[in-house]
């Protein structure tokens, strides 16, 4: 589970990783993204730096969290599966949940709305299952892998606003019964999805 | 024959629109280029072709993110979202270089009655460095272009056309302006290559800018024009925009375009904004933009600018294309541009608009989620009859249908600055 500490709401959470993760790149030791990456959900998650800019160490921003992280870097989570398409998927057991990344979401922006598929469908891998609008734009989202849609993520309806702030957590959309365990291998880790976005 | 080429157009768009955009997904790239609106334009050219504003290196390095428009490479947004962009500009204040777009003065005795043949507004009656929206007509009755026209004085005329219609907009002024002048009367035409346009606006605009000029900003108002220098720089400065917002467009000597850019931006709270959210502000505003919610298929009448064809001019239509307005006044049109407020997904260019019996009625041409009034506003044409507000119609976004009533526009009231 995330830290207290990094739960003061979503944004200021994405901002802490930003952060984080400049510190951790930079080869400083101890510094916050350590903790998160320990407390993280996704268990022993490390946050990598998905654009190669400019990187700062904890020291020099003070451990104050500054704006000036929340663009030009977005993180992925060890343990995930990606599809060139920014979607992740993590499994668990026959299940897997399934959203779409950082670096999606701020690419896309201010998400709007979203539409996800009926509980009980059949998704395809590589084919749609729902829609993300923003404010100027509607995209298509893609599975990474086939099977029936379990349980879908009703919270974003109300708040499509979560895809952006907690993409990998309170973003998630969809669980889906994994029909063919052998999509998975298809997608990458999350060093070889890094490298992908760096292209 | 007009409303079928629009039908016919937004059906082609359509599908470009509703599904090209994809991604969370692979087509990021394009979905950027997709943002603002201008959809064929911005694709009929490759981004190694792309032209660039004096300004390009400033807005990389403020942050933007920059896109293919009209054949330039324009900032889209800058660190700010755009959600968070269009709602600076009517809380302070915004600037938008928009210096893709083009000046162009007619001079000569007969400016004046050159640019009213090829225009539906009274130019003559304006006061002198005062201006007016107007339609650049075709032989059709369709728009060519849609422009603000000023009355520089009794010999000299100034229009600022749109980015994508450039070369459009010339090869028929200079086809017209070539027989006039073989008719021996008198007028010429300057196009302002050289300077780039900044529109500053929003409630902080007038008084950020008066720091920079000496004239008196408040003795100005909506569509008044004057030549003056701001920080020293001899500038055009109009009193209008495309934001709904009070504020002044700018026309600025290349040269002097950062140095009046950066001196905006330390006199004041104004902040720098794409065409993102000015996009989404002209939404609001309830303002058309060219190419998508009006084209050279669709009248002025049936884009709900009646008002821009001057009472004076309406007897006579003595104006390109007038003999169908002329027809199109006294019998009415077929369409009709509307305003909706829709719910479910937010509908875009190519939603089709239904009636309450599920039958198709017309398309929507331009629509999102308005960041101001956080709902999805949209514009569309629909057929005679269903164009009265508070009617209820549908919207089919993706096969999905959802409730839309029309809505007067604007959606977010003007506020122009007037007497």
């Amino acid at each position: 589970m995330l830290s207290t500490s990094v739960r003061q709401g979503a944004r200021q959470l994405r901002l802490v990783r930003n952060v984080a993760v400049a510190a951790l790149a930079n080869g400083s030791a101890q510094p916050i993204g350590a903790q998160i990456a320990q407390s993280c959900e996704f268990g022993s998650a490390a946050l990598v730096p998905l654009k190669k800019t400019e990187l700062v160490s904890l020291s020099q921003v003070g451990g104050n969290i500054l704006p000036f992280a929340a663009r030009g870097y977005a993180t992925v989570v060890d343990g995930l599966k990606y599809a060139e398409s920014h979607e992740w998927a993590k499994v668990d057991g026959e299940t897997a949940t399934i959203g779409i990344t950082d670096f999606a979401q701020s690419e896309l922006g201010d998400v709007v709305y979203v539409e996800l598929p009926e509980v009980g469908a059949t998704v395809e891998a590589k084919e749609t299952f729902g829609v993300v609008e923003s404010v100027k734009a509607a995209s298509d989202v893609y599975s990474p892998v086939t099977g029936e849609v379990v349980e879908v993520n009703d919270a974003l309806v109300d708040d499509p606003s979560k895809l952006n702030s907690e993409p990998f957590e309170g973003g998630w959309m969809m669980k889906v019964k994994v029909s063919d365990a052998s999509d998975l291998d298809g997608l990458m880790d999350s060093a070889a999805y890094s490298a992908s976005c760096d292209e | 024959m007009a409303s079928l080429t629009l039908l016919k157009w937004t059906a082609k768009t359509a599908s470009r629109h509703a599904r090209s955009l994809v991604g969370a997904g692979a087509r990021l790239a394009e979905l950027r280029a997709v943002n603002a609106g201008l959809d064929g334009i911005q694709r009929r050219f490759a981004s190694t072709d792309l032209l660039k504003t004096e300004l390009y290196d400033f807005h990389v390095n403020k942050g933007a993110k920059m896109v293919p428009f009209a054949g330039y490479s324009m900032p889209i947004q800058y660190q700010d979202s755009i959600m968070d962009s269009t709602t600076y500009c009517r809380e302070k204040g915004s600037i938008f270089d928009v210096s893709h777009m083009l000046g162009i003065t007619l001079s000569g005795k007969d400016a004046i009655s050159f640019i009213e043949s090829l225009i539906v507004s009274d130019i003559a009656a304006l006061k002198d460095g005062s201006g007016c929206l107007s339609i650049l007509m075709n032989e059709q009755g369709g728009a060519i272009d849609d422009t603000v026209v000023t009355k520089v004085d009794g010999e000299n005329v100034y229009f600022v056309v749109n980015a994508g219609n450039r070369e459009k907009d010339l090869t028929h002024i200079n086809a017209h302006l070539a027989k006039w002048k073989a008719d021996g009367k008198d007028v010429s035409i300057t196009t302002h290559e050289d300077r780039g346009i900044f529109a500053v606006q929003g409630p902080a605009a007038a008084d950020t800018l008066q720091k920079l000029v000496d004239i008196d900003l408040s003795k100005m108002y909506f569509s008044d024009f004057t030549v003056a220098p701001i920080d020293g720089i001899e500038s055009f400065i109009t009193r209008t925009g495309y934001t709904g917002e009070d504020g002044f467009e700018l026309s600025i000597p290349s040269h002097g375009a950062k140095q009046i850019i950066e001196a905006l931006l330390s006199a004041g709270d104004l902040k720098l904004a794409g065409l993102g959210a000015r996009d989404s502000l002209r939404l609001e505003a309830g303002l058309c933009l060219y190419g998508n919610d009006m084209d050279d298929g669709v009248s002025p009448i049936e884009a709900g600018l009646t008002w821009t064809i001057s009472k004076s001019r309406r007897e006579e239509c003595a104006f390109v294309g007038g003999d169908v307005i002329k027809k199109q006044l006294a019998d009415g049109v077929g369409i009709r541009r509307i305003g909706l407020i829709c719910k479910g997904a937010p509908a875009r260019n190519g939603s089709k608009i239904l009636n309450e019996d599920g039958e198709e009625i017309g398309h929507i041409t331009s629509g999102g989620f308005s960041p101001c009034l956080k709902k999805n506003i949209a514009m569309g044409y629909v057929k005679k009859g269903y164009q009265k507000s508070g009617t209820e119609l549908k919207v089919e976004v993706r096969k999905r249908v959802s409730d839309a009533v029309v809505t007067k526009m604007p959606f977010v009231p003007a506020k122009y600055y007037r007497p």
